[in-house]
């Protein structure tokens, strides 16, 4: 087999009686296709269940239907006509997290949304992708000197791709949950980053000052964020 | 269609002695010893008044002279005290102006609140409380409303620590299958819709109750994207560093008309003039960007409450990309314009100009075929009609009394358009017409932004044909402007122009330097979220849903 011509699909070079019989009588070229043409006279493939099992994940994602700023708009227009996601085999907006894989960030999170888009990251099932879309997800962008913005998505929960600009066109985001995708098949898994906002109960917190000044109102089952925007890059 | 007159409906005698100008001396004169002191305003003059009469004099302008529109209230602290500043007009001439200038303490900062004269009052008192921390007397409800309750300090006052750490809880879905659910004895259920669902149109959190399937009360939850964007502006120098920030409030691709609105407190600040070319490649530019806004307000709504799910969505979308191909032509950029310079605009049209003539012409030509398929889909649909018409009832004179303004108002059936009634650019040279519809309901809404969109394709033809034949010599896009800008110290200004979403307005008090000292931003979608309530209460919850999509809001506009 040369190697420009990795299969061999000319009808009369192989045998092609299992195939046909397996596509039954009277069928006709319509069924046929060049990757079934590829498997040749077997109805087998050999491969690793891993590795199948990432190329079906990575071929079929489900994204979470997330709206948050101005990113979202050209996130709409991303799966939308003239651009369309959906070419990629990820352009399905759930909107139940319950039923998606793959959550975009499109815009700046500020210290009242973050615990908010925690538990929404929380209720995504595994295993769950995050593609940040936009400056303000990388760092804050043009508000990183906020008084209440969050210094990027990276500081309540692991992202996997970053797309700058602000906002990134729609080709931009074409092209990050592209590359997703392919380090998903690849079976690259994204390396987890640091979380300094983490999650914490509020007994982790008792030195602090200001903790103090509000225990009386704090339940204990609460979920918490806490910001320190001196520490903040 | 038409539910009901306007209440407070006047015999045309009395309208007009209250629409009639008056003097300062004359206000003055009706407002008695209320009034401590004078301003002059760039664009009205101020009354500085004491802090315990507010509802007096509020309602005196408004009941004896005809101020009937609060449009926004503007908080600051000085070195020696606060002040709440309230910017009134007249709803039938908007070019009548009036600033009311509060007072209060540096120690104890309270005075009384507006909210009995005017409702609008409620929110932006609170948006004062929350950010300035400025407390109102006799106000319903006073507590945060954009940032989390647990946070410390106003961090638009003088001595707010920035480095501070903030504690934020995550209260409302401890536990979702618990509690939120039902209550034993009144029979009504809470839900909470938002800050994340498909129905908010962003990061909107509604605090429902339910009494069955029908909505007994709505509550907005906002704040969820407040970037700071007044403390964005007040740390940008005038000249170039402000600028990239309004194409960020209002994101649905209506930047050059939000551009517009801090160029046009700017350039009257500190006295610029803008050449007649750049105000028609302005004015063009910005409504290209009305009829993008508006295509995504239509896409959206058809996708809330229409039968056939994404079709509509879809031809929008297309219809909005031509648009955004044409502004990227224009301005080199698809959402984030920065177009606008103060003086005039960045640059000349795209060469060669025919082709853009040719482009922009071409888009044109098919709108009128794509606006008929709108109205096929939606207006002329008959599941559409029955979830719109005579839902989502607001009459004009509770719009008036909220402030809400732009095809809210327009669809309420109260004429209000700036662009003719206070003109700016190149727009009373034109000819076109403000649409209203007097149906008060979610279709008159539809309607009115549908045929919106037709009267910015006559402004464009029309500027596109100034163009084509503008003089070469003549084509100057900016004025000459000074490196520097430094308004004078302590001028105060407030203007608005006429956004996708209403009546967009910046005030800037200059110190002198060449950054605003306050930069006060009136969203319109801020007073038109307020009127929820009044238009879901009592009615069906996807009622409710057509009600907030027929509003139109942008929470990046709303938060600020």
């Amino acid at each position: 087999m040369s190697s420009d011509q990795p299969f061999i699909t000319d009808d009369s070079a192989v045998v092609t009686e299992t195939r046909d019989a397996r596509m039954g009588e009277g069928r006709g070229d319509r069924f046929n296709s060049r990757l079934r043409e590829a498997f040749g006279s077997s109805p087998f493939i050999l491969t690793k269940f891993d590795k199948f099992l990432n190329w079906a994940r990575g071929s079929s994602m489900f994204m979470l239907q997330f709206g948050i700023a101005c990113c979202s708009i050209e996130m709409m227009h991303t799966y939308a006509v003239k651009h369309d996601l959906d070419r990629f085999g990820s352009g399905v907006p759930r909107a139940s997290p319950r039923q998606a894989d793959v959550m975009i960030v499109p815009g700046t999170i500020v210290s009242k949304f973050a615990p908010r888009m925690k538990r929404v990251y929380d209720q995504m099932p595994e295993p769950k992708f995050v593609v940040g879309m936009g400056s303000c997800t990388i760092s804050g962008g043009p508000f990183q000197e906020g008084y209440n913005v969050i210094k990027g998505a990276e500081e309540v929960i692991p992202v996997d791709i970053h797309v700058p600009g602000c906002p990134p066109r729609p080709e931009a985001l074409v092209y990050g949950v592209a590359k997703l995708q392919e380090r998903i098949a690849n079976g690259e898994a994204s390396p987890v980053t640091v979380k300094p906002y983490e999650l914490e109960q509020f007994s982790d917190l008792e030195q602090d000052e200001l903790v103090e000044h509000l225990t009386d109102q704090i339940d204990e089952d609460d979920l918490v964020m806490r910001y320190n925007f001196a520490d903040s890059p | 269609m038409s539910l009901q007159n306007p209440d407070g409906d006047l015999d045309p005698a009395d309208e007009a002695s209250v629409v009639a100008q008056r003097d300062p001396d004359e206000l003055a004169e009706l407002l008695g010893d209320a009034v401590i002191g004078r301003e002059e305003h760039l664009n009205a003059p101020g009354f500085v008044i004491r802090p315990d009469a507010v509802q007096d004099v509020l309602s005196t302008l408004k009941e004896a002279a005809g101020y009937d529109h609060l449009s926004v209230v503007t908080a600051q602290e000085y070195e020696n005290r606060y002040e709440s500043i309230y910017h009134l007009k007249k709803f039938a001439d908007p070019t009548q102006e009036v600033s009311v200038v509060v007072p209060a303490d540096k120690e104890d900062p309270v005075s009384q609140s507006a909210e009995p004269v005017f409702r609008t009052a409620d929110w932006h008192e609170r948006e004062a409380y929350d950010l300035v921390g400025i407390e109102y007397d006799d106000h319903p409800d006073l507590r945060r409303i954009l940032l989390p309750e647990t946070w410390q300090g106003h961090p638009m006052s003088m001595d707010y620590d920035k480095d501070q750490p903030q504690v934020v809880s995550l209260r409302e879905h401890a536990n979702p299958l618990q509690a939120d659910h039902r209550e034993d004895e009144s029979d009504t259920m809470f839900i909470n819709i938002g800050p994340h669902h498909p129905a908010t149109h962003g990061v909107l959190h509604l605090k429902t109750t339910l009494d069955g399937e029908q909505v007994a009360d709505v509550e907005s939850d906002i704040g969820y994207l407040h970037r700071s964007e007044e403390q964005m502006a007040q740390s940008g120098t005038y000249r170039h560093q402000i600028m990239p920030y309004p194409d960020r409030w209002d994101y649905i691709s209506a930047g050059l008309l939000n551009e517009w609105a801090y160029a046009r407190a700017a350039e009257d600040l500190a006295d610029i003039d803008v050449p007649e070319y750049a105000q028609v490649i302005r004015t063009m530019g910005a409504e290209l960007c009305r009829i993008a806004a508006h295509m995504l307000a239509v896409a959206t709504f058809a996708l809330d409450i229409n039968g056939d799910f994404t079709a509509t969505f879809m031809y929008a979308i297309n219809d909005r990309e031509q648009a955004q191909s044409i502004l990227e032509d224009l301005t080199g950029q698809r959402m984030m314009f920065n177009y606008f310079r103060l003086g005039g605009v960045v640059w000349d049209l795209p060469e060669p100009r025919e082709e853009f003539f040719e482009k922009t012409r071409a888009f044109l030509d098919q709108l009128p075929g794509s606006v008929e398929e709108y109205h096929d889909l939606l207006t002329a649909n008959e599941i559409l009609q029955m979830r719109t018409i005579d839902t989502g009832i607001l009459p004009p004179e509770v719009a008036k009394d909220y402030g809400a303004t732009g095809p809210v108002v327009r669809g309420s059936g109260v004429d209000y358009d700036l662009r003719r009634d206070d003109p700016y650019g190149y727009y009373d040279e034109l000819d076109w017409d403000v649409i209203t519809e007097d149906g008060c309901d979610n279709y008159s809404r539809l309607l009115v932004r549908l045929q919106e969109v037709e009267e910015s394709a006559k402004i464009i033809e029309q500027c596109i044909d100034l163009l084509e034949d503008w003089p070469e010599e003549d084509r100057t896009i900016q004025s000459n402007v000074p490196r520097t800008l430094k308004p004078e110290d302590d001028t105060e200004i407030y203007r608005a122009v006429e956004g996708a979403k209403g009546e967009l307005g910046v005030y800037i008090r200059a110190d002198g330097t060449d950054k605003p000292a306050r930069f006060k931003i009136r969203s319109p979608c801020f007073s038109n979220l307020q009127t929820l309530p009044e238009m879901a209460n009592g009615e069906y919850v996807p009622d409710m849903v057509a009600a907030l999509g027929s509003l139109d809001i942008v929470l990046g506009e709303v938060d600020r």
